[in-house]
């Protein structure tokens, strides 16, 4: 659109003072925290003393850093996988044309409006080892003890105990892949769909060649906000399981707060929220520089 | 549309219908706590209906929560108000008016929605400390307000940008400047995007759990969500007492979301980037 430059400078003399206020906070305050991270703070005196990286050599030391990694990469991944394929599922039952398709879409993204703490207080109550669930699968007469989230049991490095969070958090973020992938499917032309069917495709055909590929670009926005979000979670593991037993459901996410706001260790608590930024800005960067780059 | 016989048409509503009662469970659970009489708490009869409620609890929650409901709401309602004015003002401009740089600038304003939060807490808290602000509901206002900035900005500007360009080129044609185009012939469009953006700032911040439990330590200054964490956390509290507060505490994001359930959508596709 053509625009003389003063009118550029008018607009711009009203929208910079809010870039440089979100800048300041959003960018001066990450650097802010990398020189708290560099430093010896430790107590509730601030001490800028610099230490270089020996903050961060500590945590990769540290068995709980280790075991949050791990508890995040298999969340993540499960996490992942089940809202996908749920959502997809999902999705395509109601593009297929059910009647009170405006009920089941109500009722499959409402746990989307309410908070984590909410649902980790209701998840917590309902896979209470000894009452839970388990009591309800007794009542039918199986032999059920599973320890659910203070469970100390592992399969390599995935502890059995991250069950009960990615569970709780797909239960809440199922209805946001479906509303993605439903969005996509209404998106295909349908021209496309009934060429497939006048050449005799059959309906698992048609879904693997014809509506799976459409949905690709959509299958990566969503798989990138999925990852952001189990990347920072800490609200629903704060309010459903705490660390757990060990650190069996313990994040990085957790171990921050905990650290810096409970135990006064700022530069361990810095140094933690700076990595948790890298692996965000390792997934988001390249999603956002592809995306404007498009649009150039 | 996809021919369909009837077996397939039985097994998909057999899903649905199924993945419906998966997804309503919880729920059942936390109405059917919450209306348990103290005596029948006791975990194992969580499992059975309650044939005799009570409300008693809603009663004990709401004697408990009413003043943090109250400060969600003070929080929630400011915090709404600048996000909707500031995002459509930035929205606007960034999506009509391109000059050098503008899109590395708006793609590092939109890379502020997706940062770890706990990556500013610290220099937050510092900052707050030496405002006086920390521990008040202003500082947490003010918070929200700013890292709401990024996608309020972005919801407006992928509406803005399907407004044609000769709308405001007209206007400009017409003696009117950048902002008096904004003012006459901007805002009265803006309504379907001031209702997404309202939504979806009202749910997010009243679910908020992050700042509010590092920002306010005074139980007279905390949002319903810590107030519910600090509930369900203390030992001495009934389940019943704290489900019913689970429900109270959702009930505002439950009942915008049942009645604005499309522009709840909208916004939660929009925070995809692309929209």
């Amino acid at each position: 659109m053509y625009c003389p430059k003063k009118e550029i400078q008018k607009g711009l003399a009203v929208v910079i003072p809010f870039a440089i206020l979100l800048f300041i906070f959003v960018y001066g305050f990450i650097g802010w925290s990398f020189k708290v991270s560099l430093s010896a703070w430790d107590g509730v005196i601030p001490n800028m003393k610099k230490v270089g990286f020996s903050n961060y050599v500590e945590l990769f030391h540290s068995r709980r850093f280790n075991m949050d990694l791990w508890n995040t990469l298999f969340f993540t991944v499960l996490f992942m996988m089940i809202c996908v394929v749920g959502g997809f599922i999902l999705a395509y039952l109601l593009y297929s044309g059910l009647k009170a398709e405006g009920l089941f879409r109500t009722i499959y993204m409402y746990p989307l409006s309410i908070s984590f703490i909410v649902s980790g207080v209701i998840w917590k109550w309902i896979l209470t080892p000894s009452e839970g669930i388990n009591k309800l699968f007794q009542m039918m007469g199986f032999n059920a003890t599973f320890g659910w989230y203070t469970s100390t049991g592992h399969i390599g490095h995935y502890n059995v105990a991250l069950i009960s969070l990615v569970i709780a958090a797909s239960w809440q973020y199922l209805g946001y892949t479906m509303a993605m992938f439903l969005a996509g499917l209404r998106g295909i032309p349908t021209q496309i769909v009934e060429s497939a069917m006048i050449d005799g495709a059959g309906e698992f055909r048609i879904i693997r060649n014809v509506l799976l590929p459409q949905l690709k670009p959509i299958t990566f926005s969503a798989l990138i906000v999925l990852g952001h979000i189990s990347l920072k979670i800490f609200d629903l593991v704060y309010a459903m399981t705490g660390a757990g037993p060990k650190f069996v459901t313990d994040f990085p996410g957790l171990y921050m707060f905990e650290t810096t706001f409970r135990g006064n260790h700022y530069a361990e608590g810095a140094a933690i929220s700076i990595i948790m930024l890298l692996l965000v800005a390792l997934v988001v960067v390249p999603y956002l520089v592809s995306t404007f780059r498009k649009e150039d | 549309m996809i021919h369909q016989n009837k077996i397939k048409i039985f097994f998909k509503y057999f899903f649905s219908i199924l993945f419906a009662l998966l997804f309503i469970f919880p729920l059942l659970v936390l109405i059917n706590t919450s209306i348990k009489p103290f005596a029948n708490v006791s975990l194992s009869t969580m499992w059975v209906w309650e044939k005799h409620p009570t409300f008693v609890n809603y009663g004990e929650a709401a004697r408990k929560l009413l003043p943090n409901l109250l400060n969600s709401f003070k929080l929630v309602i400011p915090v709404c108000f600048f996000s909707i004015l500031i995002g459509s003002i930035n929205g606007y401009f960034f999506s009509k008016f391109k000059f050098k740089g503008s899109n590395i600038l708006f793609a590092l304003i939109i890379f502020g929605m997706f940062i770890p939060y706990q990556s500013i807490l610290i220099p937050l808290v510092q900052t707050l400390n030496r405002t006086k602000l920390y521990g008040k509901m202003i500082g947490l206002i003010l918070t929200h307000t700013i890292y709401g900035l990024p996608i309020s900005t972005l919801m407006f500007r992928n509406y803005y940008a399907e407004i044609p360009d000769e709308l405001v080129e007209a206007g400009m044609l017409d003696s009117l400047d950048i902002w008096g185009v904004y003012r006459k012939l901007i805002i009265p469009i803006s309504i379907p995007t001031v209702v997404v953006v309202l939504i979806w700032q009202f749910t997010s911040v009243w679910n908020d759990f992050l700042f509010a439990v590092v920002i306010t330590q005074d139980p007279l200054v905390q949002p319903i969500t810590v107030a519910l964490q600090n509930l369900s956390g203390s030992q001495i509290v009934a389940w019943n007492t704290v489900m019913a507060g689970a429900l109270l505490a959702s009930l505002p994001t439950l009942f915008v979301y049942i009645v604005f359930g499309e522009y709840f959508v909208q916004g939660l596709l929009a925070g995809s980037v692309k929209g």
